[in-house]
């Protein structure tokens, strides 16, 4: 993309929230919805916009954790490793995907199919171990059931 | 004749297969040239049932559950088949709760603003914009309702403060970020019933001035935030938002705001930063929120649950809201059930239950099937309890008694296979995790926490880094700006006193007999 292009569609992000008070963070879901993520190049354009410190704009960027510098793969797996999905068997259900998909948790395979990330608590407490997988709750997993569903996933099809 | 069925749309109903349920309904309805009309309700509360699907009948809800979609022909064939469970108003565990809170949930369509007037919805709004605002303040003053979001603070002494400050412009914030592990009532109730929350923050704005509100509701619940935002959108199709709320002349606007992952954020200050497009720095108090809170303007924050108590006191009568509970800890709590639990879920009932009681015989122990062996209740910042000492009231005093908290609710429960050493290293790394890094006893001190626990099992030094590591723990006590820093020694500590012997240095693990 083209900086010109970029700044466009970033600016277009930035019009549909002119009148929210407070408007950064509703800003940079819109981005992250609309470019998958929120870029070091989408920093400037925004701190212009918003007439705020570039810092100010990074400082926010860095410090909320859903805020991805990079695209994720194509099936976000998001394995809940708090307290009462550890009391059913969390840690090894993460450790179980972690093996199968060779990669740690924060991280995205090589192919560019599977990321997977820990969350703490998805509110689904009582049918743990909870995951979300491409933003589904899903409750009650064990290591087949999550391994299918994040193959069903990435190849589109069904959810259940 | 038509048949009403009824199957969750709650996202814990659905990540067990509720909506497979409810296509399966469907296809049979239509094959079978049945005239059935599908119900997406909330969720009853009963998790364990889930997929709970509920046939109407003239003797009242048919429950059947937990249901696959493989049986829904069985079920349409046969209404005695083996997972009926009765009439679902009679089981025991939602006769015997005191559903004030949660009255609607699970049984109404969330989004049928008609169901909502037609199960007494909006009953709380008329009568308080009949009085003057002071009078609101007073009724829940009265009514004795405190804080659900873990603190406990008496609302009515919060509300009163916003409406004695004058200001032109006031919000109402309701702090939807239920970040703690075993709880999920907040989300339950706006998915279940939205229209409750609209209504008591509406309630508060009217009370206290405000003409502006946030929900600040974070990014884990995607299926809340667009049932929430949908119900707004009735909420001012129907004339309940907006300019001139049900014909009063009162002002407000209601706007829901997506967190984005930081467990920080659900303290209020953190909050209203984040909400101002900031980092979620906590700030210092004072100022207090009720004087300068969101942009510096006044502003009620208040937990969903505490927001949607107020149409019942409202509608009811702060009296008979004060009726119920016990001491200081006055109507109903809405339990959540969560962790190693056989049949987790949400129990709302008045405050004085026993913990023990409300694990055993309702929550019906473990899922294993093993002894319980740890209970925490309040959130990652509650203290583990053992085994032997369930047997505490639920209320807020007897908890801090028993230097626990009831914070938000969730009772989250351990079998014996629990090492209480990780749980303990947990705490510490979650604080690590999610600090704001303001306070260098929570920044840090959770950091070489976590560090010393792992000393510990190791065998490193023992005696030395049990004194570390209590240290640390006081430091954080002592010197952390908010309860992120100053709590996390409470899981901690509780677990080092109760299990002492989790943190004996690792032989090859033994298993408990
Ligand atoms: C680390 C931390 C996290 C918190 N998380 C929440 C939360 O998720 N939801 C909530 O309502 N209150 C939370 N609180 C409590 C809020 O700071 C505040 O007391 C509450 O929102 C006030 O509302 P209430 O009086 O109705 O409970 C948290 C506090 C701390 C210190
Ligand atoms: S105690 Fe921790 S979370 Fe709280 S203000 Fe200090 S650094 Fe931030
Ligand atoms: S602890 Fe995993 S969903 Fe709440």
């Amino acid at each position: 993309m083209t900086p010109d292009a970029l700044g466009q569609r970033v600016r277009a992000v930035v019009d549909a929230h002119r009148g929210d008070r407070g408007a950064l963070l509703p800003i940079l879901h819109g981005l992250q919805a609309e470019f998958g993520h929120v870029s070091q190049e989408m920093v400037p354009i925004l701190a212009d916009e918003l007439n705020i410190s570039r810092a100010d704009v990074h400082g926010v960027v860095t410090f909320y954790s859903d805020f991805r510098a990079e695209p994720a793969g194509r099936t976000v797996v998001k394995i809940c490793r708090a307290e009462a999905c550890q009391s059913v068997g969390a840690e090894q259900l993460a450790e179980h995907a972690q093996q199968v998909f060779g990669v740690k948790l924060g991280q995205t395979t090589p192919d560019g199919s599977v990321t997977l990330e820990q969350v703490f608590c998805l509110g689904n407490c009582a049918l743990g171990p909870a995951a979300q997988i491409n933003g589904r709750m899903y409750g009650k997993l064990d290591e087949r059931r999550l391994d299918t569903l994040i193959l069903n996933a990435d190849a589109g099809t069904g959810n259940t | 004749m038509t048949t009403t069925i009824y199957v969750p749309r709650d996202s814990a109903a659905v990540s067990v297969g509720a909506d497979a349920v409810a296509g399966a309904i469907q296809r049979e309805a239509e094959t079978r040239g049945l005239d059935v009309r599908l119900v997406r309700n909330g969720s009853r509360g009963m998790l364990w049932l889930e997929p709970l699907v509920e046939i109407a009948t003239p003797e009242g809800r048919v429950g059947y559950g937990p249901v696959a979609p493989h049986q829904v022909p069985e079920i349409l064939d046969n209404p005695d088949h083996e997972l009926k469970l009765g009439l679902v108003e009679d089981l025991k565990w939602m006769k015997d709760q005191t559903r004030l809170c949660f009255k609607r949930v699970g049984v109404t369509d969330p989004l049928s603003a008609d169901d909502y007037l037609a199960n007494g919805g909006m009953a709380g709004l008329r009568n308080a914009l009949e009085t003057q605002p002071a009078d609101v303040v007073k009724a829940v003053t009265e009514s004795g309702l405190r804080g659900r979001g873990g603190a406990g603070f008496p609302a009515g002494i919060k509300w009163k403060t916003v409406l004695d400050t004058p200001g032109e412009l006031k919000f109402v914030c309701c702090n939807a970020d239920e970040g703690d592990s075993g709880t999920f009532a907040d989300r339950m109730l706006i998915e279940g019933d939205p229209f409750c929350l609209i209504e008591g923050m509406t309630i508060a704005a009217y009370a206290t001035g405000a003409t502006e509100g946030y929900v600040y509701l974070r990014s884990e619940y995607p299926d809340a935030v667009r049932t929430l935002r949908q119900a707004i959108e009735i909420g001012y199709a129907r004339g309940w938002l907006g300019e001139n709320v049900l014909g009063s002349g009162q002002k407000f606007d209601l706007y829901v705001r997506v967190g984005a992952g930081a467990y920080i954020c659900g303290e209020e200050t953190s909050m209203l930063e984040s909400l101002e497009g900031k980092r979620g720095m906590v700030r210092a108090k004072p100022p207090i929120p009720a004087i300068t809170g969101l942009f510096g303007k006044p502003t009620v924050v208040n937990n969903v649950l505490t927001l949607a108590s107020v149409p019942t006191i409202l509608a009811d009568g702060a009296a008979a809201y004060a009726a119920l509970g016990t001491g200081r800890s006055l109507g109903t709590q809405v339990f959540q059930l969560a962790g190693n639990i056989a049949r987790g879920g949400v129990y709302e009932t008045a405050f004085g239950m026993s913990l023990a009681e409300l694990i055993n015989s309702y929550g019906g122990g473990t899922r294993s099937g093993r002894p319980v062996r740890a209970v925490q209740v309040g959130g990652p910042l509650g203290a583990y309890l053992p085994a032997d000492k369930l047997d505490l009231p639920l209320d807020y005093e007897a908890f801090a008694e028993a230097d626990a908290m009831l914070g938000h609710g969730g009772i989250v429960v351990f079998d014996d296979t629990v090492d209480m050493a990780s749980m303990a290293r947990f705490a510490m790394e979650f604080c690590a995790e999610e600090s704001c890094g303001k306070c260098t006893p929570c920044r840090v001190g959770s950091v070489r926490g976590v560090e010393t626990i792992d000393k510990i099992v190791a065998g490193q030094d023992t005696d030395m880094n049990l004194a570390v590591l209590n240290d640390l723990c006081e430091l954080m006590t002592d010197g952390s700006l908010c309860a992120m820093g100053g709590l996390t020694p409470n899981p901690v500590l509780s677990a080092l006193r109760h299990f002492p012997d989790d943190f004996a240095a690792r032989t090859p693990h033994q298993e408990t007999s």
